[in-house]
């Protein structure tokens, strides 16, 4: 007559542990942190102007594609691209200015030169010591955007 | 045997270091390494990508040694490569085939041409698609043919397609390659060309994953047909590539080439270094 009992404790407990199990699980969850973004990643806002300050530095300094930019107004290009970016990784931006296609439309910019520009952005990011990860992030989402860089 | 072969790659490396420049409109480690039969691809499998770092404004040249090491027979094999524009990559490879049971060696000469014809393996968003050739003879066709190969040459042609996808598998990037070759070539054609069973049809695949911009660690399968009835064997390995920059690569795999001609358990070490212009 007892063992029924205890069966029944037993698989009354095992239901509070499963229960218990089940809640802490949830729980875990729900408090995991949220998500970080690439933005948060980035080193956000100032992570970023980091990253296009250092990156205008290295255009200034490269034989190859420097003419491309050389006409550009400066301020204006790293509002844009820092705006662009922030709104790339998910930051709380919203890129105002004009698209890739209408900014590159003329300049006729060449497989070469546009894989020159990545690798400059790749020595940046590896001097300012962002992990694999986040650079092949970043660079998946900006990926996209060549065919509406090269050749027009 | 080897040498005049070494001879000219030095003579193109003293060509080469006179030119203005050297091409390097792709992105570090995106044209692969060079395969056995001289096209650029993995080790063992041609890839998609043509060798060198042209882009499509640049000409790219390429030289590379390979040697594999299995218990019974051993494998080396030079080339060069030419890519014009992305477009179009000539190959020239030399292999030296050693048979150690038989103190034996077979020299096969492998002529490729490689053409792109669609996409990019970073940028497009279907995979990079090309056709490629390889033109393969013998310098002594005897031991084929008494093994029952039909002819002392031939031709493979194949289909390859790759795709990097950008942080594909944990933030990392991921590559992947498929080649479909028509070949009767009885292994790689140092046996020679055809058989009694002729099952011209095989699959290639390769895989690898860029642990940082530098390393690439990865796998390739090689389908063989088994044509002579000396249970030719599937090739299988597993590969770590190093690129320290646009000029040279390194690359270490074990390999595991099974049984050629009967003999089993060819398992073994490969080692390749490929530089570019």
């Amino acid at each position: 007559m007892n063992l029924p009992i205890s069966i029944k404790t037993f698989l009354a407990k095992c239901r509070l542990t499963l229960v218990c199990t089940l809640a802490i699980a949830f729980i875990g969850c729900a408090g995991k942190e949220p998500k970080v973004t690439l933005y948060q990643q980035m080193g956000s806002q100032q992570g970023i102007n980091q990253l296009v300050d250092q990156l205008i530095i290295k255009i200034g300094n490269d034989n190859q594609i420097f003419h491309y930019f050389a006409k550009a107004n400066v301020t204006h290009f790293r509002k844009g691209l820092v705006q662009h970016f922030c709104a790339v990784a998910d930051g709380p931006c919203r890129y105002e200015g004009d698209s890739m296609k209408q900014i590159h439309t003329g300049m006729n910019i060449n497989e070469k030169d546009f894989n020159h520009l990545v690798e400059l952005l790749i020595e940046v990011m590896n001097e300012l010591n962002y992990s694999t990860g986040v650079q092949n992030q970043l660079l998946k989402r900006l990926a996209p955007m060549r065919e509406n860089i090269i050749y027009i | 045997m080897i040498k005049p072969y070494l001879y000219s790659l030095v003579l193109i490396i003293n060509w080469l270091s006179f030119a203005p420049l050297y091409a390097s409109g792709k992105i570090l480690a995106t044209p692969g390494v060079s395969q056995i039969e001289g096209s650029a691809g993995g080790g063992l499998v041609p890839w998609a990508q043509l060798a060198g770092y042209a882009s499509d404004s640049e000409i790219a040249a390429s030289a590379f040694c390979t040697r594999t090491n299995v218990r019974s027979f051993s494998l080396g094999v030079c080339g060069v490569q030419l890519n014009l524009y992305d477009r179009v990559e000539l190959s020239y490879a030399k292999q030296d085939f050693q048979i150690k049971p038989l103190d034996l060696i077979v020299e096969p000469t492998i002529i490729g041409l490689k053409t792109r014809l669609y996409g990019d393996i970073v940028y497009s968003s279907w995979p990079q698609i090309s056709l490629g050739i390889q033109r393969k003879s013998l310098n002594d066709g005897s031991l084929a043919l008494a093994l029952g190969a039909k002819e002392d040459s031939g031709t493979d042609v194949y289909i390859a397609m790759s795709k990097l996808h950008l942080a594909g598998i944990f933030d990392r990037n991921f590559f992947w390659n498929l080649t479909i070759r028509h070949s009767t070539a009885n292994e790689l054609g140092i046996l020679g060309y055809g058989g009694a069973n002729e099952d011209p049809i095989n699959l290639e695949l390769s895989s690898a994953l860029f642990i940082d911009q530098h390393w690439a660690v990865g796998l390739e399968f090689r389908q063989k047909p088994n044509q002579l009835g000396l249970n030719e064997s599937n090739w299988k390995d597993v590969f770590i590539a190093w690129f320290p920059n646009k000029h040279m690569n390194l690359t270490a795999a074990y390999v595991d080439l099974d049984t050629i001609a009967n003999i089993q358990q060819q398992q073994g070490w490969y080692f390749s270094v490929m530089g570019n212009f």
